[in-house]
């Protein structure tokens, strides 16, 4: 992985410096409480519902186990001893004090991380697919690409004032694990005609309340153009967004409302004007980027290990676990493994700061001291021998990190929602963690096969529930949290939002609400269809049938009930 | 007002005038809006005089006027607009010489950012000087001594850099 040189390392260490100068500025008056919010912001720092809340950046979802192990130490000194992964791959920290956040960020810069651009209206750390560089199916990781976009982004003299955040992602797959459809600029690695590799680049795509899938602006741009066609896009964007309302701010309401093909005649023309050459990065820096990113010694193994089949054949727990949680690795002999964050009736995307230690250690000595976040807020071990996994299962069966639901109906996502958020408007934590538990029975799970929930507390869409096969959105109608139940949602290469089943209904119906969809589901099914298979063959009409009669079967129940 | 350069506080030349009667009246160099410019060159040929315009305004309109005026002011509405930045970035890369003044009520922590865009000045309302004085600014703009960007402020970018320690070695 990126390793710091002395140019980062100084970089990073000067913006902690300029923190903390700002801090004392706002204490003695320099700075008012308004000009002081956008710059703690764009550090990472939030005012929640209760306390502060500190994210940091997490490049691109990769980190290494001296990291997660000062992650540890942080979340005991100076949290409630645990910490959070978001959506974005990043890692937040619900309860520091203001004092202690220099202190933290100094912390942070001994390994190598940052809270830059973590929040506020400038471009934010940039995501990518969590199986860089071990998918089959790549054109060219991903990997390069970003740390080159989150280098360029830092402290950029003129995109720091933005009208409002703008979020980027890269995937170098075929299959699209990065959702970079709804991101402010997706990009995908692609190969042209000639084989010369490019990017494919897609603007204005984006959740939250005015849901869009992103537009093609290129089909193909030259590697190495890269900085200078987005220096061209953010400067469209900078100066023609909307600033006079904060909901129609993001690029996606300018390429909207701008008509696709004129936005891209607006990018082609600044594209145009500005001198290339003299933006783009010199191809010895993205040759020497790029080397960080090379393959790990890996060993010459056969593809099958007969240790791991005989461990499986006598053990049901691992056997699952390896079929639920593996991924296909382009190496052979190994694998990429997910260790879900969802246990049962625990928190989507927490972890302690004890198993943040085991899990370091298990990083360490099986996957060349290296892991994976995902923005399904669970990790990724990228690189496990497949002799190793009996070990590794017992490892992380030991540290309560062995749940085998990667992908299963209780691998739910879900925002901070009103437990932490000042912005939401329902619970979101408490309803993924009730799903969970309805549908505990691994059996069941199975038979279900693959179901991403998501779970937003509020119009935003932290919980990005437009893009979850069965998504769920909580509002407060009438001093009653209320949840809006949608599907067909998809956040792939098939991107997709999904489409809303009917009324909202109250927080205790969503998990037999979700058991009759899923009733209709297992009714319509043929032959091996997923869930969103189904969806997409089907439409959403069955499920509204489905739904439609829940609500009423649950008010007869309730009229009989008094 | 108070003007902020990158060597410490400066004297303000230009006189504003929102009207051509007013700006007539001016002696000396006078700041006035795009849209009376041509206006004031007819009238005032060879007086020198500066352009006052929004940050939202097309460079296609500012760029005619480059060669009769010695001054461009880009108005910032608010320190969080950063429309302006965008619109300096573009005059200068289009090949104007001349003074580009940041208006507004700027913070001293954009001053390294406003600088590195292409602008030579911050003209500040008084009471945004009171509470950041000129030390503050002085200060701001060299907290950090890198920046990644190539094409922007004086220096070369850190990715310049390294190509060259490279070379060097």
């Amino acid at each position: 992985m990126y390793r710091y040189d002395e140019f980062d390392e100084r970089f990073v260490r000067e913006r902690v410096a300029q923190f903390r100068g700002q801090v004392e500025r706002r204490l003695d008056g320099s700075l008012s409480e308004d000009e002081f919010k956008p710059l703690r912001l764009k550090n990472g720092l939030y005012l929640q519902l209760h306390a502060y809340m500190l994210r940091i950046a997490v490049p691109y979802g990769t980190l290494n186990s001296a990291q997660l192990r000062m992650l540890a130490h942080i979340a005991e000194t100076y949290d409630k001893g645990y910490g959070h992964f978001t959506t974005r791959q990043n890692l937040q920290f619900n309860w520091p004090k203001l004092k202690d956040v220099p202190e933290i960020l100094g912390l942070l810069a001994d390994v190598e991380m940052h809270c830059i651009q973590t929040s506020g209206n400038c471009i934010r750390n940039v995501t990518s697919d969590q199986f860089a560089g071990v998918a089959k199916d790549e054109v060219e990781d991903p990997r390069p690409t970003a740390e080159l976009i989150r280098q360029w982004s830092s402290l950029h003299p003129e995109f720091v004032w933005l009208p409002r955040k703008f979020k980027i992602a890269v995937t170098g797959a075929e299959h699209d694990r990065a959702a970079i459809k709804v991101h402010d600029i997706g990009l995908k690695l692609k190969r042209d005609e000639a084989g010369r590799v490019g990017y494919e680049v897609i603007v204005g795509g984006g959740l939250g309340r005015t849901p869009m899938i992103g537009k093609v602006v290129r089909e193909f741009l030259p590697k190495d153009e890269l900085l200078a066609y987005l220096e061209a896009v953010m400067r469209v964007y900078n100066s023609e967004g909307r600033r006079d309302n904060k909901f129609k701010a993001r690029v996606k309401i300018l390429v909207h409302e701008t008509g696709e093909d004129e936005f891209r005649a607006r990018v082609e023309e600044e594209y145009a004007r500005l001198d290339g050459p003299t933006i783009n990065a010199p191809e010895e820096e993205v040759e020497r980027i790029a080397a960080y990113f090379a393959a790990p010694a890996y060993e010459s193994l056969p593809d099958v290990s007969q240790v791991l089949d005989q461990a499986r054949a006598i053990d049901p727990e691992l056997d699952r676990f390896v079929e639920q949680n593996s991924f296909e690795h382009k190496q052979p002999g190994y694998i990429a493994l997910t260790i879900a964050l969802k246990e049962i009736g625990a928190v989507p995307g927490d972890m302690s700061a004890a198993q943040m230690r085991s899990f370091a250690d298990i990083a360490e000595k099986y996957s060349f001291d290296e892991f994976r976040v995902t923005h399904s807020q669970n990790l990724v071990l990228p690189h496990v021998r497949k002799d190793d996994l009996p070990a590794v299962h017992a490892a992380l069966k030991a540290a309560g990190l062995a749940s085998a639901n990667a992908g299963l109906i209780t691998d739910i996502i879900a925002c901070p929602g009103l437990d932490y958020c000042a912005l939401a408007t329902a619970k979101s934590i408490p309803i993924a963690q009730e799903i969970a538990k309805t549908f505990a029975d691994e059996a069941r799970q199975k038979a279900i096969g693959p179901l991403p929930i998501k779970i937003s507390g509020c119009i935003n869409a932290c919980g990005h529930h437009h893009v979850g096969a069965i998504g769920i959105l909580g509002l407060e109608k009438g001093g009653r949290e209320n949840y809006q139940i949608t599907v067909g949602g998809d956040a792939t290469e098939h991107a997709a939002l999904g489409e809303r089943l009917g009324p909202g209904i109250d927080a205790e119906d969503v998990p037999a609400a979700i058991e009759a969809i899923v009733e209709t589901y297992l009714g319509e099914r043929q032959g091996e269809e997923t869930f969103i298979e189904t969806v997409r063959r089907t439409g959403a009409e069955p499920f509204k049938a489905g739904f439609t009669a829940f609500i009423e079967s649950r008010a007869v129940q309730s009229e009989a009930a008094q | 007002m108070t003007l902020i350069r990158e060597d410490g506080a400066g004297e303000d030349r230009f006189t504003r005038a929102d009207t051509l009667e007013a700006a007539l009246e001016v002696d000396g160099p006078v700041l006035v809006p795009l849209a009376i410019a041509d206006e004031f060159a007819k009238a005032r040929p060879g007086a020198e005089f500066g352009l006052t315009v929004p940050g939202s305004t097309p460079i296609d309109d500012v760029k005619p006027h480059f060669s009769g005026i010695s001054l461009v002011a880009i108005e910032f509405p608010a320190f969080a607009d950063g429309r302006g930045f965008s619109l300096a970035k573009r005059i200068a890369r289009e090949g104007f010489a001349g003074t580009l003044r940041a208006s507004g009520p700027l913070i001293a922590d954009e001053f390294a950012d406003a600088l590195a865009c292409g602008f030579t000045e911050v003209e500040l309302p008084e009471t945004m000087a009171n509470r950041q004085p000129v030390q503050q600014w002085m200060a701001a703009k060299d907290t950090m001594s890198g920046h990644y960007q190539t094409g922007y402020g004086k220096g070369p970018s850190i990715l310049q850099k390294r190509l060259a320690a490279r070379k060097g070695a």
